[in-house]
């Protein structure tokens, strides 16, 4: 079976914007003039109908701008992202159109994505409305339906949103974006900013949700344990490229990537009786100036000379695994000149 | 939908007994702290009576100005207190051509309300249309219409309207446009402030990705979440709208005293000045000033009660 989405060597850069200063500084070394983010590089994965995507990485990492750019909100500066074939969105830097609604998003902050000027009711029934999902006489009967749906009572469709807690106002944006029958729902951090009780909550609606409509949803977290909960397959994220993609299971057995390593051995875990965990050592290096080669190499304890020139492929390593890591393709020393 | 039913099994802790806050709860609680300043409420009372008076005047007043035959050479100049040939007492007295000053200014505040209120709210759609596009689309669009707005506040608003009235000719839809002209700007800059910070946020981005048109983007999200420093620039400009409107008309290039607004009556008067009348332009101008400042007060009070760092 074809897969539902596919996003093929996409790429993300935002310019920056010099100022004056920045001109004039330029010969100086000033590197924001003229500079460019690389925010996501080269990513090429797909996602099969009925599957849970997962997407890992540190903040700043670009799984939000990839989240984005998936959902029709920004345009790839390179690449295609395709629903059943179908591009996303159509459009330029700063001018974007989207050409489906089959593709919703879910942001990190209910409070900040519901329009606080606007009744629930009408945030969720809008799109279906607009796009004539529903005849005109279903939309109350929908909206409540929807609601009741998220665990919430039908007749909280004339409150505001400020009226309401943040567990709360996540199941009203997850009912928001339900409401336009989507075949892919894009969920960018959408337990991060809840408490941990709440998060359980609301994963486990999103879980039932998932079992009952058959969602296909691309997971973006920074929380390795959450997304072992709700993702089939997880994508590794650094500095812009995918490092790893791998079946949940086997990743969370045998991470293979250095970096996947060390973001599992930097989770605080309960039970080893271990006080201090052990962060990845260094910085993250800038988007803006990314090191040659490998990414990772100026934080990788297996970094070699290969690492710091070429930039490690995505190759197969066992069953519906791949790795961008030269350890695992031929070794992190020069090679000879042929 | 009982077939989908709720698909969670915990219950919910939810607080049934919420306040839900209608639109008429949420003009309850404004008023609520509006109340709370005595001088606001009086300035509030102020305007309303002025309204009442200004648009009542063909009840009210004992005479109409504006009809040529009512007026009666004898009546000129009457002190305030006398009573003319018409057998009724010009509170107010009367000016050089027998008007009863009283009537006169109701019918001139008339006017002023008209021109104040038309030529805000036309300024306010205007500023709204330009600071909304300016703030959504960003880039070029947005650095050349605040250029021209920017261009536009570095000079006087007097100075423009002086200039497009002198082009235009007199009467009410000529000075209501040249103030529109001179006072878009304040509204689009405000606009544009407020929805600069609004478009940022994400219920605008959950808007755009669902997708809705951009029209509606713009007025049934960004819009609605930008009108509360609008209503406070409103007041305030609705009064410069008269305060300017008088200004012209004072300084001839406005109104015509047949159809008296408060800056030609005291511009009338003005020439009479000097030889003891000084009822033809001290009363138009009390009139003016108390007009003026009683909605700058409520203006300002709407601007505390709207402040949102004010605490609840």
């Amino acid at each position: 079976m074809s897969p539902l989405l596919t996003v093929d060597r996409v790429s993300k850069r935002f310019p920056l914007k010099a100022t004056l200063i920045d001109k004039l500084t330029a010969g100086l070394g000033n590197r924001r003039a003229g500079g460019t983010v690389h925010a996501v590089t080269d990513v090429t994965f797909e996602v099969a109908r009925g599957e849970v995507l997962g997407m890992v990485g540190e903040s700043g990492c670009g799984k939000s701008t990839l989240g984005r750019i998936v959902s029709g909100i920004y345009a790839p500066t390179e690449g295609t992202v395709r629903l059943d074939g179908e591009p996303v969105a159509r459009g330029r830097d700063d001018h974007v159109d989207k050409l489906t609604t089959r593709v919703q998003m879910i942001h990190q902050d209910p409070f900040a994505s519901l329009n606080p000027r606007m009744k629930v009711g009408e945030t969720i029934s809008e799109g279906p409305r607009i796009h004539r999902l529903v005849p005109a006489s279903d939309v109350r009967a929908r909206t409540r339906a929807l609601l009741e749906q998220v665990g919430l009572e039908g007749a909280y469709a004339d409150r505001f949103p400020h009226q309401f807690s943040g567990g709360q106002r996540q199941r009203i944006a997850i009912a928001r974006a339900l409401a336009m029958q989507p075949d892919l729902l894009v969920l960018d951090e959408a337990v991060a900013s809840l408490d941990v009780s709440i998060q359980a909550q609301v994963l486990n609606l999103f879980l039932d949700l998932r079992r009952d409509l058959g969602l296909t949803a691309l997971f973006i977290s920074h929380d390795l344990s959450v997304v072992r909960h709700v993702c089939d397959r997880v994508a590794i994220m650094y500095l812009g490229r995918i490092v790893e993609l791998s079946p949940a299971e086997q990743l969370y057995a045998a991470p293979k990537h250095p970096y996947t390593q060390a973001l599992f051995a930097s989770v605080p875990t309960l039970g080893t009786g271990r006080r201090a965990f052990r962060p990845i050592e260094g910085e993250i290096p800038s988007p803006i100036d990314p090191p040659p080669g490998c990414a990772f190499h100026p934080r990788c304890p297996f970094a070699g000379p290969r690492c710091r020139a070429e930039v490690p492929r995505l190759t197969a390593s066992g069953p519906g695994r791949t790795v961008a890591c030269h350890l695992n393709d031929g070794g992190v020393g020069l090679k000879e000149a042929a | 939908m009982s077939d989908v039913a709720t698909t969670t099994g915990e219950t919910l802790a939810v607080p049934s007994a919420a306040p839900i806050e209608t639109r008429a709860t949420r003009l309850r609680n404004f008023w609520a702290d509006f109340r709370r300043s005595w001088v606001a409420v009086g300035a509030l009372i102020v305007i309303v009576a002025l309204l009442a008076v200004s648009f009542g005047a063909p009840l009210v007043a004992p005479q109409n100005p504006y009809d040529m035959a009512s007026l009666d050479w004898m009546d000129a100049f009457l002190t305030p207190g006398e009573t003319g040939t018409g057998g009724y007492v010009h509170i107010l007295g009367t000016d050089n051509a027998g008007r009863d000053m009283l009537s006169a200014i109701f019918y001139g505040l008339r006017t002023s309300f008209t021109i104040g209120v038309s030529a805000g709210a036309l300024a306010l759609a205007i500023g709204i249309c330009v600071g909304l596009t300016a703030a959504y689309f960003g880039g070029r669009v947005e650095s050349l219409l605040m250029r021209i707005v920017d261009l536009q506040l570095s000079m006087p608003a007097i100075l423009l309207a002086l200039v497009l009235v002198a082009m235009l000719g007199q009467g009410v839809v000529q000075i209501i446009l040249a103030l529109v002209v001179a006072q878009y700007a304040y509204f689009a800059r405000t606009t544009h402030g407020a929805a600069t910070v609004e478009r940022g946020k994400d219920y605008i981005e959950a808007a755009r990705s669902t997708p809705l048109p951009t029209r509606r983007v713009l007025f049934r999200h960004l819009l609605p979440n930008v009108l509360p420093p609008l209503i406070v620039v409103a007041t305030v400009q609705v009064a410069s709208a008269i305060a300017l409107e008088a200004t012209l008309s004072f300084l001839g290039v406005g109104l015509p005293l047949t159809e008296p607004s408060l800056g030609s009556l005291i511009s009338n008067g003005f020439k009479y000045i000097h030889s003891d009348r000084y009822w033809l332009s001290i009363y138009p101008g009390l009139f003016l000033m108390v007009t003026v400042v009683a909605i700058n007060l409520v203006g300002d009070q709407v601007r505390t009660v709207l402040d949102p760092r004010r605490s609840r």
